[in-house]
This record gives C-alpha cells, sequence and structure tokens, in this order.
C-alpha cells in the first residue's frame, strides 16, 4: 500500500477572468521509505501540491480529487479535526525559506519547546516534565548536527546564519517523529558545502530512520543526489514521473529534457562557453494559462494536436503526458 | 590579449561592533591582485562572508578601499571621478527583483544612467533606450512597462540593459541567475555569452553555481575569509585544485553530480 497516493487533485482559484485550474489532474504516489523528488519552476504549483497535501489551502479555493489518499486512509473525506490530527501527526513540512517562517518573535529554544508532542514527555511533575522537555531539545538538537546548541537556542532566527536556521527547521520537524517529510525548497540559496550538509542529513534520516521524503525544489545537481523518484510538474500539470536515474538517461517529455539541458554539470562533453539549449518564453502566468498541454507555446515539438490536453501514457514504471515525446520521431 | 583592468594590493578593513562594550570586529578583505583581459570572464567564488560582494562593491565604486588602486587601461580609477568609472564598469545586483525602482517606467530607469553621465540629447537617448532593450532580447514597448508586469526573467534583462546602456568595458555582476528557474536561466547564461562575443565585454562573474562558473568562465579566484586563496584557469583550478577549501567544494559538487550521497 503506498503511503500517500494522490491521483488527478485539481485545485481551482478563481481570479478575475473566473475560475482557473492552478493544479490540472496532478498524479504522486509515494511508497513508504522513498525519496521522491518534485521539480518544477517556480509558479509551476509545487508549494500548492504540498499546501493541498496538508491541507492549508486558503478559504474560497476548489479542491478536487479522484484520490487522495493517506495510508489507505481517504483525506478528503476526513473532518477539519481529524485530517488535523493526522497531518500534526504523521507529515512534517519545512518551509520555504527559514528565516521567515520562523517566528520572530520566540527565541528558538521556545518554538521547539512547543512543537514536542505530549506523549513524549510523559508524566510527572512540572520541573520533571521541564527537565524532559530540555533532553527532548538537546538530543533533537545534536540529531541534525547543530553544535552550539545553548547558544542556538537562546537566540532568535535573525541572529542565527541561514544553513543553521535550515537546520534547526528540520529539527522541528522531526519532533513529532512523523512518517514523511516534505521539504518544500530546503537548499535555495544555498552555497554547496552547506548543501551538501542538509542534503547528507536527509539522506542519512531516510536510509536509519525510513523518513519518506518528498523533496521539493527545482535544483536538479542536489535532487539527483538525494532522490530516488521524480515528478516533474509545468504550469500545474504533471508532466512526466519515474525513476530518477531512467528520467536522467532518456527523458520522454521536453521539458524534462530541457530542465535537464540547464544544468551544465549533467553534460559532460559541453564545451566552454559553448550555448546551452534553452526554451524560449517565460514560463505563463496564471492569467494567461495556454488551452491543452500548457508546454505548448514553448515547445520546439509542438503540433496542432497540442491544443488538447495529452493523456498520461505509460512505458513500465515511467509516466509522461505528450503527445509527441521524445523517442518517436515527428511525422 | 591586452590587460583591461589590474588590480594592485587593493585591501579594505571594516571595524564593527553590535554594542559598545563588545569587542571590535574586524572584517579584513585582501591585499588583493589580479589583471583581467578584454573579453575575459573571471569567476569569483567563495562562502558567504568572505568578501565577494564587498570585492564587487570595491570595483565599482560603490565603498572606497583602505589601500591599494585598480587600474583602468592603465590609468588609475580616482574614488572622485565617477564618470570614468561609470562609464567603464558597470555591476548587476543580486535580486533583480529589489535593484529596480517599482515606482518609475523601464525607460526611465534606463534613462537615469544616460541623462547622468552623457550629454545626449532627449531623442538620442530615447534611441540608445530602445536599441540597448532589443541588445538584451526584449522588445521596444518594454520601455514603457514597471517592474511589476515584467517576469523575472524579463526584469534581469532589464538590469542587464541598464549595466550595457553606457558602453561599459567590464560588467560587475554578483549572482545574477541565482534567484533564476533553470530554463530562464539558460537563456540568460547564453545571453551573456553572446553579448560577450560581439561586443567583447569582460565579466566579473560572481556565483555559488559551480557548473555555471565552469562552464562560462576564463579564470577563476577563490576567496576565503577576505583572502585569494587560489587562483588560475578555470579548468585547471577545477581538474587539479590546490587549496583544500576548493578541494572540498569540488568534492562536493561532484557528489552531487555522480549522486553519491545515498551509496557512501
Amino acid at each position: 500500500m503506498p503511503l500517500l497516493d494522490i491521483k488527478n487533485l485539481t485545485l481551482e482559484i478563481e481570479t478575475a477572468n473566473g475560475w482557473v485550474k492552478a493544479l490540472d489532474k496532478i498524479n504522486l504516489s509515494m511508497e513508504a521509505n522513498e525519496v521522491r523528488a518534485l521539480v518544477g519552476e517556480s509558479g509551476s504549483g509545487k508549494s500548492l501540491v504540498v499546501k493541498s497535501i496538508v491541507g492549508a489551502i486558503n478559504e474560497g479555493w476548489q479542491l478536487t480529487a479522484d484520490r487522495m489518499n493517506w495510508r489507505g486512509q481517504d483525506l478528503l473525506g476526513l473532518n477539519q479535526s481529524k485530517r488535523r490530527n493526522v497531518v500534526k501527526d504523521e507529515i512534517a513540512v519545512i518551509f520555504q525559506n527559514p528565516v521567515s517562517s520562523l517566528d520572530p518573535t520566540a527565541s528558538l529554544g521556545e518554538q521547539l519547546e512547543e512543537t514536542i508532542p505530549d506523549f513524549l514527555i510523559g508524566r510527572g511533575w512540572f520541573w520533571q516534565r521541564r527537565q524532559r522537555r530540555k533532553q527532548l531539545v538537546t538530543r533533537q538538537l545534536q540529531k541534525v548536527g547543530i553544535k552550539n546548541h545553548d547558544l542556538c537556542l537562546k537566540s532568535f532566527p535573525h541572529q542565527i546564519p541561514d544553513d543553521i536556521c535550515q537546520k534547526f527547521m528540520i529539527a522541528m520537524a522531526l519532533v513529532s517523529e512523523p512518517k514523511l517529510l516534505i521539504a518544500d525548497d530546503p537548499t535555495r540559496g544555498m552555497e554547496t558545502t552547506t548543501k551538501g550538509q542538509i542534503l547528507k542529513l536527509l539522506a542519512r534520516l531516510n536510509q536509519t530512520k525510513g523518513l519518506s521524503i518528498l523533496f521539493v525544489s527545482h535544483d536538479l545537481l542536489a535532487i539527483s543526489s538525494m532522490a530516488q523518484t521524480m515528478t516533474v510538474l509545468y504550469c500545474g500539470q504533471t508532466v512526466e514521473a519515474g525513476r530518477l536515474k531512467k528520467l536522467r538517461k532518456r527523458p520522454l517529455h521536453p521539458y524534462t529534457k530541457a530542465l535537464l539541458d540547464s544544468a551544465p554539470s549533467f553534460s559532460k562533453d559541453l564545451l566552454p562557453k559553448s550555448d546551452l539549449s534553452a526554451l524560449p518564453g517565460t514560463i505563463p502566468t496564471l492569467q494567461h494559462l495556454p488551452t491543452g498541454c500548457r508546454l505548448g507555446p514553448r515547445c520546439p515539438r509542438a503540433q496542432k494536436e497540442c491544443v488538447k490536453i495529452p493523456s498520461m501514457r505509460r512505458i513500465h514504471e515511467h509516466h509522461y503526458s505528450c503527445h509527441f515525446p521524445l523517442h518517436r520521431p515527428i511525422r | 590579449m591586452t590587460t583591461l583592468l589590474t588590480v594592485k594590493n587593493l585591501s579594505f578593513a571594516r571595524t564593527s561592533r553590535d554594542n559598545w562594550w563588545q569587542k571590535k570586529k574586524v572584517f579584513q578583505l585582501g591585499p588583493i591582485n589580479f589583471d583581467i583581459n578584454a573579453g575575459e570572464t573571471l569567476a569569483v567564488i567563495g562562502d558567504n562572508g568572505s568578501g565577494k560582494t564587498t570585492l564587487a562593491n570595491l570595483l565599482v565604486g560603490v565603498q572606497p578601499p583602505t589601500s591599494g588602486q585598480i587600474l583602468l587601461n592603465g590609468q588609475r580609477l580616482r574614488q572622485r571621478n565617477l564618470k570614468q568609472r561609470s562609464l567603464n564598469i558597470r555591476m548587476i545586483f543580486q535580486h533583480s527583483q529589489e535593484s529596480l525602482n517599482p515606482a518609475v517606467t523601464v525607460g526611465t530607469i534606463l534613462d537615469e544612467p544616460l541623462k547622468l553621465n552623457t550629454d545626449l540629447d532627449t531623442k538620442s537617448r530615447q534611441d540608445k533606450i530602445y536599441s540597448t532593450l532589443r541588445q538584451v532580447g526584449l522588445l521596444r514597448e518594454h520601455a514603457y512597462f514597471y517592474r511589476h508586469m515584467l517576469s523575472d526573467g524579463q526584469r534581469q534583462r532589464v538590469a542587464l540593459a541598464r549595466a550595457l546602456i553606457l558602453n561599459p568595458q567590464i560588467i560587475v555582476a554578483d549572482e545574477p541567475f541565482a534567484a533564476l528557474d533553470p530554463s530562464v536561466r539558460s537563456q540568460m547564461v547564453n545571453l551573456f555569452m553572446q553579448l560577450q562575443k560581439d561586443l567583447g565585454l569582460s565579466y566579473v562573474f560572481i556565483s555559488h553555481n559551480l557548473g555555471i562558473v565552469r562552464h562560462i568562465s576564463d579564470r577563476v579566484i577563490v576567496l576565503q575569509n577576505g583572502n585569494i586563496i587560489e587562483s588560475g584557469k578555470t579548468d585547471v583550478v577545477f581538474n587539479w585544485p590546490k587549496s583544500d577549501y576548493m578541494k572540498k567544494l569540488i568534492a562536493s559538487h561532484q557528489s552531487f553530480v555522480e549522486s553519491k550521497l545515498l551509496e557512501d
């Protein structure tokens, strides 16, 4: 049984031009102990997928899905408080931009203590409980590799460097021992060495604790070193999904190919200063979404049929949705 | 190749303290020496707080150096002589979003450096703005757009247009691609290289992204705690790193590329 199973997730947002499908039939499934990457540019709806999973979407947005199961339990059928309990106990999220998603008015120690669930502390007098809480906090910080705990716990979010903040967010997310960790762009704007540390930490957690990780990012280097499977989003549509190694070796969708080409480190035989292959144009805004396949206007292989939404096709475990995939020549 | 810019013993010191009782903190950059040839890209890499941005600020004259000198074409750059410097060395900032004025149109943003640094009349300034916009792959109409109407990539193009508009010889780019999406980033990398080919520009390119640094730069200098710890041709530095820091950096970069993180 998959851990998380989402089929045809559609999120509609009301704009000045009527209802717009910000997410259009997203499919995503995660097995236990899997690291799955969710790749897409900004504006492709990565963060909306995360928000829909944890149920943090705005009022007035319409969320529909054929299936949205968490360990066999239908998330959409649950009422508010039950769903909240499920999310609280079993799913943890690291948000983008750690410094701004922490509370600036409370010290880090207070914030971490607040997230410890009651059952971990157990019963006892208040001083015993306080002691347990302190122990848990230090152990948690040791786990994520923050050395100077006392200083870190006393300081406020703006006083500590970004990478420590990010590690701290991971510590906070892991306190309640979740089954699934959703990391929303955890390595944005980091240097290579710090990025390596954070990724190693996540990889270790995956191996030792069997934590499943949904790694949301557009940094292909980071993804390829972490993830086993990958789902590529473009403009709210699932474009391609499958094992990372296969996708890297032989992408079937033109967009996946463009993404892979955009990282010069991957192509070894690229001459220095030669042109990188790039798609023309930029990702369209929500108000101006093209009909059919949303890559259409930017796609080098687009034809007449592309104004219809391509259906999901499958070769073994490799899903793609394109009328003219790369392994077939264009007539 | 002719040497365009020479930096000799450039150093900068800043002392600061958060409150009165605290000990003074000293940040010392340099002394730094390097040359840039015409039509060459020099990449600067290093940790946060290693002085990369300070070096960029010193080159464009935002901050005066404590000692040392910068020679452009053999001529010494004076702190007072703004025209000489701003006509030849231009900068692109890290966040194109924040570095553009939200209250005026792109045309006005591009007009300002022309007004301040040249004697052109209105008509020729306008022509210059249009031709520069076309040079960076935008349309004439974009001169009437405001910042919020442009996408990320277009904003970065406007920032580049602002740097190009005075026909500089050197562009100092402080993490120009950091905030861009992968597909837009490739477009911008191509544009940068295209312009270098056409106009013979030199770049001082500050970046974290080793893949792109390796791709576009001719030479690299590596900064750590304000000192150059390694410098040389890009492929030499990347293939045979000498300093421990650079070895570590390249090893971790390689581990990403070959996806070895999970195996070891």
